[in-house]
Order: C-alpha cells, then sequence, then structure tokens
C-alpha cells in the first residue's frame, strides 16, 4: 500500500512540475476567453458609421423609419437612375431601393426590394435594413385594415409552461427542463473531455515507461498492477488539480476582466435587465429571469447531482483509465497506438452523440440501454439524472460500472504485464487476446 | 549457506517452453554466472526469482523459505533492458527507486549520498536523466540496484555501456559486494568477465540446464587431456609419426598441441617426446569458458 502511494505521488509530482502542465493551466482559461471574446470585440470592432441611402420613390417609408443604431439613413425620391448615378461616386455603404406603391399595391413590395453595394453585406446588416422595411410594410397595412401598433402590442401574449411531475406518492415536484439541460449536458460533457485529455496522458505515461526501459526495474519491486493503478490514480489527481485551477483562474481572471475593462459609469442597470433578458432569450428560458433559475435550482437536488456526478466522473475515468493503459502497455510508439484507440474512443463519442437524442426523450430504451452498459453509462446516465430516471436504473448503472471497472482493469491488467515487457513485437488483437488468456 | 534455491522450475508460454524443469541454488558470498545462448530461457528464469512472472511448476526458496513480497527489499536486479525516467532528476529518480525497495527516504538519501561521494559524482544530483551520457545513467542504475544492500543481486549484462575503465570500477564494486557477503547472479555473454569473476556456473540451453558447478571443476571436466608443447628445436618431423595412443592437434614452427587419447600419462607423453627432441615448456590446456560454452551448446 505503501508503495502505491510513492507511486502516486511521483506521477503527480513528475507532472505537476512539468513546465508544460504550468503553461497549460495558465494558458487554458485565457484561451477559453479570447476564444469567447475574439468574436465579441472583433464585432465591435466593426462600429463604424455607415450610410445607407433609400431611394423611396413612392415617399411612404421616410416618415416612419425607425433610427437604427450605427447607421446613417439619407433618403431620396428621385428615380432610381439618378440616385445610383450619385451612390456610384459616393463612399455610401448601400443603397436600398424601394419601388414606388400605393397602399393597396404595398403586398407586391415584399419581393421587388433591392439593395446596391459596393461590397457584400454581412447578415447583421441586411437583417437590420430587412426589419425596417417589414415593420414599416407591416405599420402600413395595419393601418388598411384599421389597426394600429399599440393595439398589436398590447393584445400580444408569453405563455410560460411550469411543468409539473406528479410522483407515485402524490408528491409534486416542479419540473425544470431547461436548467436540466444544461447541467446534464455540461456534466456529460466535463466527463467526456476528462476521460480523453488524462486517458492520453495515462497512455503516454505507460508508453514512457516501456520505451524509456525504466518499467523491469520498477516491477522488480512493485506488481505491475500496482504500477498501473498508481499511475491512474496519479494522473486522475492531476487532472482534478488542473480543472481546479482553470476553474479558479477563469473565477479570478473574469472578475478582473470585469472591473478593468468596464467602466463603472457605464453599467446601466436597465442596460443590465435588457441584457439578462437577451440571454434569456437566448436559452428559451422564461422572461421572468433569474427569480425562476432560482426557483428551478432548488427544485433540482444539487448535492444529489453533484454526488452522482462524481461518481460518473471517477467510475468512467477509472474504467476508460485501465483500458488507455493497456494500449500504452501493448504498443512501443504513439503511431501504433491507434488501431486499439478506436474500440475506446468509439463509444465515447458514441456516447457524446447519442446525448443530445436521449436529453429529448430522456425515457427512450436508447436512453435506458446507453445509461446502463458502463461503457457509454457515465456520460449518458449524468445526461438522465436531471429528469429523474426510476432509481433502481440509476442503481443497476451504478452497480454495473463498478463491475464494467473491475473487469476492464482485470483486462487491463493482464495485458499491461505482459505487453509492457515485451518490445519491438507486432501487437494485433489476437496477441492481446493470447496475453488475456495466459496464466 | 543456501540463498536462493530454485526447484525443479518449468514455465510455458504460449508458443514455447522457456524453462523446463530447471534447479540450481547459490550459497552466500557467492557469484553465479548464469549463462546461455540468447533465448535460452536465463531472463524468463530470473524474471521468475523477482516475482515478475510467476512459474507454471516448481518453487523458488529465498534463505529456505518460499519466495514472497517480503523478500523484494533483499533483492537487488539490474535488468538488461534497463533505463531511467528521462525527465527526473538523478537525485529525485534514486531516492524513488529505493524508496520503492522498502528503504525510508532517510536512509536512502544517507546512503546515496555516500555512494555518490564514493564515485565522486555529487554534482549530478539535480541533473536530468536526459543530460548525462550512456555510461554515467548506468552507474546511477548500478547504485540503485545496490543501495539497499541486497542478499542477492542479479546482474544481467552489467558492463554493457562501459568504457574499460568504468567497466573496471564497477567490476571491483561488484568483488567488494562479494567479499561483503553478498550473493550475486551474473549473466552474461562476455565469457572473459565469467572467468575473472565466477565462482561457479550454470549453463542453460534450450529452457533445459545443460550444465551446473563449480568453474575449476567444470574445467576439470572439461579438460580433453591436451598439453602445449614448446620445443627448443624446429625439426618436428617425428610429430607426423605419433604412435596410436597421441594425436597431434595443432602445429606451428617451434610449439605444438597433443593430445592423448588413451589413459596414458602426461609423464609418458613427456618421455616419449624428450626422445626425439628438447623441451622448452611443457603445459596442460585448461579450456576456457568460452570454449566449454561453445562445446556444449554445439553438441547439445
Amino acid at each position: 500500500m505503501n508503495k502505491i502511494i510513492l507511486i502516486i505521488k511521483r506521477e503527480y509530482l513528475s507532472r505537476v512540475r512539468k513546465k508544460s502542465f504550468i503553461v497549460m493551466t495558465i494558458l487554458g482559461p485565457i484561451l477559453m476567453a479570447a476564444l469567447m471574446m475574439t468574436p465579441l470585440l472583433m464585432d465591435n470592432s466593426d462600429t463604424e458609421e455607415r450610410s445607407v441611402w433609400i431611394c423611396d420613390e413612392s415617399g411612404l417609408f421616410i416618415s416612419q423609419f425607425e433610427k437604427a443604431e450605427d447607421i446613417n439613413t439619407t433618403f431620396f425620391i428621385e428615380p432610381l437612375v439618378e440616385v445610383k448615378a450619385l451612390f456610384n461616386q459616393s463612399n455610401a455603404f448601400a443603397l436600398v431601393h424601394i419601388p414606388s406603391s400605393t397602399d393597396s399595391t404595398i403586398s407586391l413590395l415584399e419581393n421587388s426590394i433591392n439593395v446596391f453595394a459596393h461590397k457584400p453585406i454581412s447578415i447583421a446588416n441586411r437583417r437590420l435594413i430587412s426589419r425596417n422595411v417589414e415593420s414599416v410594410i407591416e405599420s402600413i397595412k395595419l393601418k388598411n385594415e384599421g389597426l394600429t401598433r399599440d393595439i398589436i402590442e398590447k393584445t400580444r401574449v408569453d405563455i410560460n409552461l411550469n411543468t409539473i411531475i406528479l410522483g407515485e406518492s402524490g408528491l409534486e415536484k416542479s419540473g425544470s427542463t431547461e436548467i436540466a439541460l444544461g447541467l446534464s449536458m455540461a456534466g456529460g460533457f466535463l466527463i467526456y473531455i476528462f476521460i480523453f485529455l488524462y486517458g492520453a496522458m495515462v497512455m503516454r505515461g505507460v508508453m514512457e515507461e516501456k520505451t524509456s526501459r525504466i518499467v523491469e526495474i520498477i516491477i522488480s519491486s512493485v506488481k505491475p498492477f500496482q504500477l498501473m493503478m498508481g499511475k491512474i490514480i496519479g494522473v486522475a489527481l492531476v487532472g482534478f488539480t488542473q480543472f481546479a485551477l482553470w476553474i479558479l483562474l477563469t473565477f479570478v481572471l473574469s472578475t478582473v476582466a470585469t472591473t478593468l475593462l468596464v467602466n463603472p459609469a457605464d453599467i446601466n442597470p436597465a442596460d443590465i435587465a435588457n441584457g439578462t433578458e437577451l440571454i434569456l432569450q437566448d436559452v428559451d428560458i422564461p422572461q421572468n429571469g433569474i427569480a425562476s433559475i432560482l426557483a428551478q435550482l432548488q427544485s433540482i437536488n444539487i448535492s444529489f447531482l453533484l454526488g452522482m456526478f462524481l461518481f460518473y466522473f471517477v467510475g468512467g475515468y477509472l474504467m476508460y483509465g485501465s483500458l488507455f493503459a493497456a494500449v500504452g502497455a501493448a504498443v512501443d510508439s504513439e503511431t501504433d497506438s491507434q488501431q486499439f484507440m478506436m474500440p475506446i474512443t468509439i463509444p465515447l463519442i458514441f456516447s457524446i452523440i447519442a446525448l443530445q437524442t436521449i436529453l429529448e426523450n430522456p425515457d427512450s430504451s436508447l436512453a435506458f440501454w446507453c445509461s446502463i452498459i458502463p461503457f457509454t453509462s457515465p456520460i449518458i446516465m449524468m445526461g438522465r439524472l436531471p429528469f429523474d430516471p426510476p432509481l433502481w436504473e440509476i442503481g443497476l448503472s451504478m452497480v454495473l460500472l463498478i463491475i464494467g471497472f473491475i473487469f476492464t482493469s482485470w483486462i487491463a491488467g493482464r495485458i499491461y504485464r505482459i505487453g509492457i515487457l515485451m518490445y519491438g513485437q507486432k501487437v494485433t488483437y489476437k496477441t492481446l487476446w493470447k496475453w488475456i488468456k495466459q496464466s | 549457506m543456501k540463498v536462493l534455491e530454485v526447484q525443479s522450475v518449468s514455465k510455458t508460454y504460449i508458443h514455447h517452453k522457456a524453462l523446463d524443469n530447471i534447479s540450481l541454488s547459490v550459497q552466500e558470498g557467492q557469484i553465479f554466472g548464469l549463462l546461455g545462448p540468447n533465448g535460452a530461457g536465463k531472463t524468463s528464469l530470473i524474471r521468475i526469482i523477482n516475482q515478475i512472472t510467476i512459474p507454471d511448476e516448481g518453487r523458488v526458496l529465498f534463505n529456505g523459505e518460499p519466495l514472497n513480497h517480503n523478500h523484494i527489499g533483499q533483492i537487488g536486479y539490474l535488468p538488461e533492458e534497463r533505463g531511467l525516467y528521462k525527465k527526473m532528476k538523478v537525485g529525485e529518480q534514486a531516492l524513488y527507486l529505493a524508496q520503492l525497495k522498502g528503504l525510508s527516504e532517510k536512509e536512502a538519501k544517507k546512503a546515496l549520498r555516500s555512494w555518490f561521494e564514493r564515485f565522486d559524482i555529487n554534482t549530478w544530483w539535480d541533473k536530468k536523466v536526459e543530460e548525462l551520457s550512456k555510461g554515467m545513467a548506468q552507474k546511477i542504475q548500478f547504485i540503485t540496484t545496490v543501495l539497499h544492500q541486497p542478499k542477492l543481486l542479479i546482474f544481467d549484462e552489467p558492463f554493457s555501456g562501459f568504457d574499460p575503465i568504468n567497466a573496471n570500477i564497477i567490476k571491483d564494486e561488484i568483488l567488494q559486494l562479494k567479499e561483503n557477503g553478498t550473493s550475486i547472479i551474473f549473466s552474461t555473454h562476455r565469457m572473459e568477465s565469467v572467468e575473472e569473476l565466477c565462482d561457479h556456473i550454470a549453463l542453460i540451453d534450450k529452457s533445459k540446464k545443460i550444465l551446473d558447478g563449480p568453474i575449476n571443476e567444470i574445467k576439470d571436466k572439461y579438460k580433453q587431456q591436451i598439453y602445449k608443447v614448446d620445443f627448443s628445436s624446429s625439426k618436428l618431423g617425428f610429430l607426423d609419426r605419433l604412435p596410436e595412443h597421441l594425436k597431434l592437434v595443432q602445429q606451428n614452427a617451434h610449439k605444438a598441441e597433443i593430445q592423448i587419447l588413451n589413459d596414458s600419462s602426461a609423464t609418458d607423453l613427456i618421455r616419449f617426446l624428450l626422445d626425439h627432441s628438447d623441451i622448452k615448456g611443457f603445459e596442460e590446456k585448461i579450456p576456457t569458458v568460452n570454449e566449454i560454452f561453445i562445446r556444449t551448446v554445439q553438441g547439445n
């Protein structure tokens, strides 16, 4: 037991002290932030005022066109040919041509508006123009029918469905599909990333021991299985450390960034409210905002979910980790590892793809089987958990994951103990099978 | 006293039998040469002694007890395929390996310091292994093998990678260890070092033991009654007409090697030779381990 702790300590320290670990830990959140910020920044850099000319032959639009941000509109009532000639010499951004029409022929406009430009126009700008034109046409049409925009606004309804799930004991629980969806996706995805990132690290570690020829020295002191498990656990701790540091750094970075970059005077309560509303609309969350999210979060048993997440996180990693170790032991170089990586990565990739389908229908038989079979259960069951699958299914899935973990470690251990001492041999699935059978 | 006793050990892998009913024993303070051609089964046997694999049949006793995990700290093993973690610092790595053998950190540090002092390599402590030359790394490996003062040491090709000067240093260290009562199993293809170091040899070929005994007895046994004679004249025409019980093995200028084919004595041979010529030198030809190796393996 003492020796396995020694191994864990070495595996952990030798990785955590590496420059690449420190660099990745610091760079990770920065890269993430950059990845998310770049599109925003690029978009913002595009804020110069653009002049858009509108050739409104009938003069119907001039009075109702809303002034749009960043766009400087100029109206013309001259015929298109003349305006176009002027436009060609100007550096105006776009020329919108609205052919003349009367109230009765206004419907015809829908397909006859052209935009002339020197350069292709972005989708956002097109939408801006078309939204404006549409709303003017809409208003004109409404007026023709004897309605005003105010009446329409007043009659608008927005329904917010509260799902309430009736438990067998008559217990009522408010369902929380959106938050649940977010949580389960995030949980499943984290497990997926973790297994891939650190499973590969285990594999490379085993290969390093094999190619540097230190392995025979070590297994004359400890059992191969101890060495393998020590490495898997050590790398897991490296992963936890890195994740924890990433979360911490991201938190620190975002705090620093907001205090430094956002001028307090700019923070306008109304803006913030609008902002949240916008975000909420994007993810399809009811309009009454944060209060509702909090209510929903309370309805989910967070500590249960967190506990389960840890279980599937660790269980899934351990199960796949030993397989990665076995692959590392069987091959001499990273290039040879590809053929054996396939059967390991396929169930993982399958899980993450199946997760999307399963979330739409969390009680399907695909969902059931995928959350029971240990190869897919860490990701899929994690995704299903917020939808309250039956307890016996959770129990079965957990037991099977433990059995699966013991089984893969046993198989991997048998491949590992022989593989690490085999040099320069072409290993096929047939040889692996022989190693497993050999006493 | 027997430190190690291998009793009728057999081991079969999928394709072949690696060891077939091998028995041998190593005495305290003995250097035991484990010889054999490539693929004979030496490494399989060594791995069984190190508990890396277990035998299919037979058993191994260490100090009279069946081999178990408590013995790991009393065995030191320098494998033929050996290396170190390249990115780790020398001192740290040596400490780690020593602790895996059961030394405490303090004991290990103390022992390491004295070995580093002895080899005058104190400056290597904080170097990374990848900065060392092959010979330097081999030295570190030697130290980590013997550091925990094991009762039994197993060296598989310990001199590979060393220049002659360093090989000599290591050889002296091995002799010193033997002096201190350590038993050593020594596996190599360099027969001249077997000749120099070993007290006892065993030869394994095609997974069977074909020879086992003290090196002097084996040499005696393999003597073929061949005598090297140095004549003072070069008129050696009589050698072509030797009597039937004598055979001319080799001849050049003044010298000849003559084999006695029946059980007549060397004195008879000298008498016969003196009748025909004058003799400057006369000595029995002792077979080298190299010759014994080749003869037995080819005859097997």
